[in-house]
């Protein structure tokens, strides 16, 4: 009887496997067929970020420094009193074409100061930003994040454009996609109407762009003009929202430029040397039949 | 005519009938063989090198470190005779204010009897002659000399004495006794008030 | 070791002769990757993959121990370290993404590696502790993986580190304990993080041990070739260098150029936007995946959601581990005296089919767990365990195959050794499965 078991071994496992399989199917399916899964309003209304189209897209892509300058602009006026951007210091500004002592003027000049201590007393206290300083945090902790905030953390944006599914794409597409949900068709389908009982729970904001519909966060670029950008561009909100997604991208991937620099070194050198190991390779295997 | 041996080492099947096998290939392709083999192993050469320059330059101190190069020192509260130790660049910095009778010493000594020949005037500013600002890094192998804090050993030129080899530093902290063989490092500040200091 | 024809080693220079004597390391690696080594004359070009593997395991450690000079692993500041790495170390993102792509890049190559291992046969005796060696490298691979995807701390660093500890609380009894004494904790924390690190820095010298091992046993029967017949004499084999070094070498550049368009264009294509977020353990993201390399793994484990006898959970850990380890048993569950599916019409199909399938099984596993992804994931997950454990056995005890060509020498003389691509399928018949 052993050694019989041990012998067909394979197939009772196998067959064990495959039969509780099959019941495991057997359920799911008369699940789904029992009780399907009813459609909620944040799959069906829920959109995916609209195409944006910016300088770093592609292989090719560098940033337009004058929009990532824009971007910065909208960051410091209307994000930074409530979003971080802990990883970026103020000395990677130069990087977007500011010079050294307009970096320095911007870190002296920032609205909130880097924590520090009281040389005297010890006490904790402030002082004025430096260029070799990170941005500082808008909230001492998450605590006081969340106090402020109507117990919603704003999320540190250093990395926001890589840290969403559509990237700056979808940060454009969130800043100016606030709309009444009252009104709101997609597919020729209207909100109120496929699900009368939806509500936007009190503080929070409809935005379909967001994953679950309500965002805490309230619509941040409300008028044109909001900014006054220095080089003539007009800041409508679309522009406004376009310029500081780029500017997210650029703190997202400071290095991309010289990353598809290196990129198409890389890629010709590899080119040519594949090039030469085939030729040498055929040259090695001539006249050995194989 | 083909021998036994040829046929072993080169078995006449296998040879595709790309012309006479008697006389094999022909100079010119022997030189092309090589050269595109000897290409081919010199690309890889060149792109391990060229591969090998981030691994090594990962080492060298990043932007962070770099930014960090100034350090504000506040003079208030110094009096002559007394020192303090700060960092500069994670480095000890010692900032000390010279009484009349250690600067009379300094420049008492005859440049020919120093190691390393600096005047007291060459290691301070102008109009501040009093504040000597040195790196606390012993220029031997690096420990910090003692004559900084408050009773501490100056050594025997009353300036900075390390204790690790027993080098002897005056009161221009330069290398009098023992095996440094420089002085203690003067780095670059400017004074941007009078009682305030920036180096770096 | 080797053929009696092998080349011998005779260093010509007084000091290589010298040290020849005293140490043969010189012989060894002649011998091993040298004029010595005589391999088979008709290999194709998925003969490359394990140099391929060879040598991306040499780009994960040397960028390793560069990253492991910048990377802190501790909870508080592991997260913020990587993007300084990123943003402040010189050449920092470079050596991060190219890490980060060069283990997808490892998984390819050796993923092709396998599925060349099970078209030609190369498990089949007298090769069958090369194929084990293989899938204990395998295993080791993965473990590596895991414990350096929880480095970065991310979102989908801390839920995986969650996740996957969570599989050996499956085991009854004793589980929840093991769980908590692999995590030093009662979740992924400082103690977590700080010995996957130090296991993820260890491991990959493990897996180049196991790899030399795994050469050395390739060595004893030689390598297999396409049309699985053995070697039989000196005109059915070319020395490995210069012929295969050089054909290597073509595989090489083609692998970096490959390489390179990920880590240069793409280099957070195959990555999950999560896990930039910094991990918080009081928030799950909405979809949770492992990287794509353990998806086929993650569909087969989610598959099982019924109880019979034992918890589903259980189910899914036991065959989630089984569907690698029957592989360690794939020697002798396929008995069939001929090795390539060249030769083995009715293998191939299923061969092919097997191929299909854990593609399905990838796709289910990194998709979202709805119902109609479920159910494809629990047919296809049945598929492979039927493959390995019901068809095979029945297939190579049944299968009528085609005649063998009498050695390496006669198929290569009759364009037949499968050693171009466009040869794969023998028979002229039979359009090429692929």
């Amino acid at each position: 009887m052993v050694s019989l078991i041990l012998r067909y071994i394979n197939y009772i496992i196998g067959a064990a496997f495959a039969f509780v399989l099959l019941i495991a199917l057997w359920g799911t399916a008369s699940e789904l067929i029992t009780n399907p899964p009813k459609a909620t309003a944040e799959e069906e209304f829920h959109l995916e970020p609209e195409p944006l189209a910016l300088h770093s897209d592609g292989p090719f892509g560098t940033y337009d420094y004058r929009q990532v300058q824009r971007g910065f602009q909208v960051y410091k006026e209307v994000c930074s009193a409530c979003h971080s951007l802990k990883q970026v210091a103020f000395r990677d500004l130069e990087k977007i074409g500011y010079s050294e002592a307009q970096v320095k003027a911007i870190a002296a000049g920032w609205q909130i100061e880097q924590p520090d201590v009281n040389k005297d007393t010890g006490e904790p206290a402030t002082r004025p930003n430096v260029a070799s300083d990170r941005f500082p945090l808008p909230f001492a902790n998450d605590v006081a994040a969340r106090a402020a905030n109507n117990n919603a953390i704003p999320p540190d944006l250093s990395l926001m454009a890589k840290a969403r599914e559509g990237g700056p794409a979808y940060i454009h597409s969130l800043l100016t996609g606030y709309t009444d949900p009252k009104t709101f068709t997609h597919d020729g389908k209207s909100l109120a109407k496929e699900f009368p009982d939806f509500t936007v729970p009190t503080g929070l904001h409809f935005n379909p762009y967001f994953p679950n519909l309500n965002i805490a966060m309230p619509p941040p670029l409300t008028q044109d003009g909001q900014v006054q950008y220095q080089d003539g561009t007009r800041a409508t909100v679309d522009q406004m929202s376009k310029d500081v997604s780029a500017f997210l991208m650029w703190t997202a991937e400071p290095n991309l430029a010289k990353r598809h620099a290196t990129g198409f070194g890389a890629v010709i050198f590899l080119l040519i040397f594949t090039g030469l190991t085939f030729g040498a390779y055929r040259n090695i295997w001539r006249g050995i039949k194989h | 005519m083909a021998s036994v041996d040829e046929t072993l080492e080169n078995p006449d099947p296998f040879l595709e009938k790309e012309g006479d096998s008697e006389h094999g290939d022909t100079d010119g392709d022997v030189r092309r063989r090589d050269f595109l083999s000897i290409a081919a192993v010199s690309f890889a050469g060149v792109g391990a090198g060229v591969v090998a320059l981030p691994l090594i330059n990962q080492m060298n101190p990043s932007a962070d470190v770099l930014a960090l190069s100034t350090t504000e020192v506040d003079l208030a509260g110094i009096e002559p005779g007394q020192a303090i130790k700060t960092s500069f660049r994670k480095q000890p910095l010692f900032v000390r204010n010279l009484t009349p009778k250690e600067i009379a010493e300094a420049e008492a000594v005859p440049l020919s009897e120093l190691r390393d020949p600096q005047t007291l005037e060459q290691r301070t500013k102008t109009g501040h002659k009093n504040w000597l600002i040195t790196l606390g890094v012993c220029t031997h192998l690096g420990c910090v000399p003692l004559g900084a804090g408050e009773g501490e050993n100056k050594g025997p030129f009353g300036g900075y004495f390390c204790p690790c080899h027993g080098s002897a530093y005056d009161t221009a902290a330069r290398i009098r006794q023992g095996p440094a063989p420089k002085n203690l490092f003067v780095p670059e500040y400017e004074f941007t008030s009078d009682t305030h200091v920036t180096v770096g | 070791m080797s053929f009696p024809w092998a080349e011998e080693y005779k260093p010509k220079h007084p000091a290589m002769q010298w040290l020849d004597q005293r140490l043969p390391l010189p012989r060894l690696v002649y011998g091993a990757i040298g004029a010595g080594y005589p391999v088979p004359r008709n290999l194709n070009y998925f003969w490359n993959f394990g140099v391929l593997a060879g040598a991306a395991l040499a780009i994960q450690i040397i960028t390793g121990i560069v990253l492991a000079m910048h990377y802190a692993a501790n909870a508080g500041v592991a997260f913020d370290s990587v993007e300084s790495i990123m943003r402040d170390v010189n050449a920092g993102w470079f050596l991060r993404y190219a890490h980060a792509n060069g283990a997808s890049m490892f998984f390819i190559v050796v993923y092709v590696h396998i599925f060349r291992g099970l078209y030609y046969g190369s498990y089949k005796p007298p090769r069958e502790m090369v194929w084990m060696l293989g899938v204990v490298i395998f295993l080791l691979m993965m473990a590596t993986a895991f414990m350096g995807y929880v480095l970065p701390w991310g979102q989908m660093s801390f839920w995986g580190a969650q996740v996957i500890t969570g599989f050996f609380s499956a085991i009854p009894v004793v589980g929840e304990n093991i769980r908590i004494w692999l995590l030093g904790g009662y979740a992924p924390d400082q103690a977590a993080l700080n010995r996957f690190f130090s296991l993820h820095y260890l491991l990959p010298f493990v897996i180049a041990g196991v790899i030399i091992l795994h050469i050395w046993a390739l060595h004893i029967p030689g390598s297999n070739n396409p049309t699985g017949v053995e070697v039989k004499g000196p005109q059915d084999t070319v020395p490995f260098h210069p012929y295969y070094t050089a054909k290597d070498g073509v595989g090489v550049g083609v692998f970096l150029l490959v390489f390179a368009l990920l880590l240069f264009f793409a280099p957070n294509y195959l990555g999950h936007p999560d896990n930039y977020i910094e991990a918080n353990p009081l928030s799950t993201p909405a979809h949770i995946v492992p990287e794509w390399y353990f998806w086929p793994f993650y569909a087969i484990l989610r598959s099982f959601t019924a109880d019979f006898i034992l918890p589903a959970k259980l189910w899914g850990v036991l065959a989630m581990f089984g569907s690698i380890l029957l592989l360690f048993f794939l020697p002798w569950l396929d008995k069939s005296p001929v090795r390539s599916s060249n030769f083995r019409p009715v293998y191939r199909v299923f061969f092919w089919i097997l191929v299909v399938d854990v593609l399905v099984l990838g796709y289910v596993g990194g998709s979202e767990a709805t119902p109609v992804y479920l159910m494809l994931g629990q047919i296809t997950s049945g598929y492979y365990f039927a493959h390995f454990l019901i068809i095979l056995p029945i297939v190579s005890a049944l299968e009528r195959t085609r005649p063998l060509p009498n050695s390496i020498t006669e198929a290569v003389l009759q364009g037949k050794s499968g050693s171009r691509m466009s040869e794969t399928a023998v028979d002229g018949n039979v359009a090429p499965a692929e």
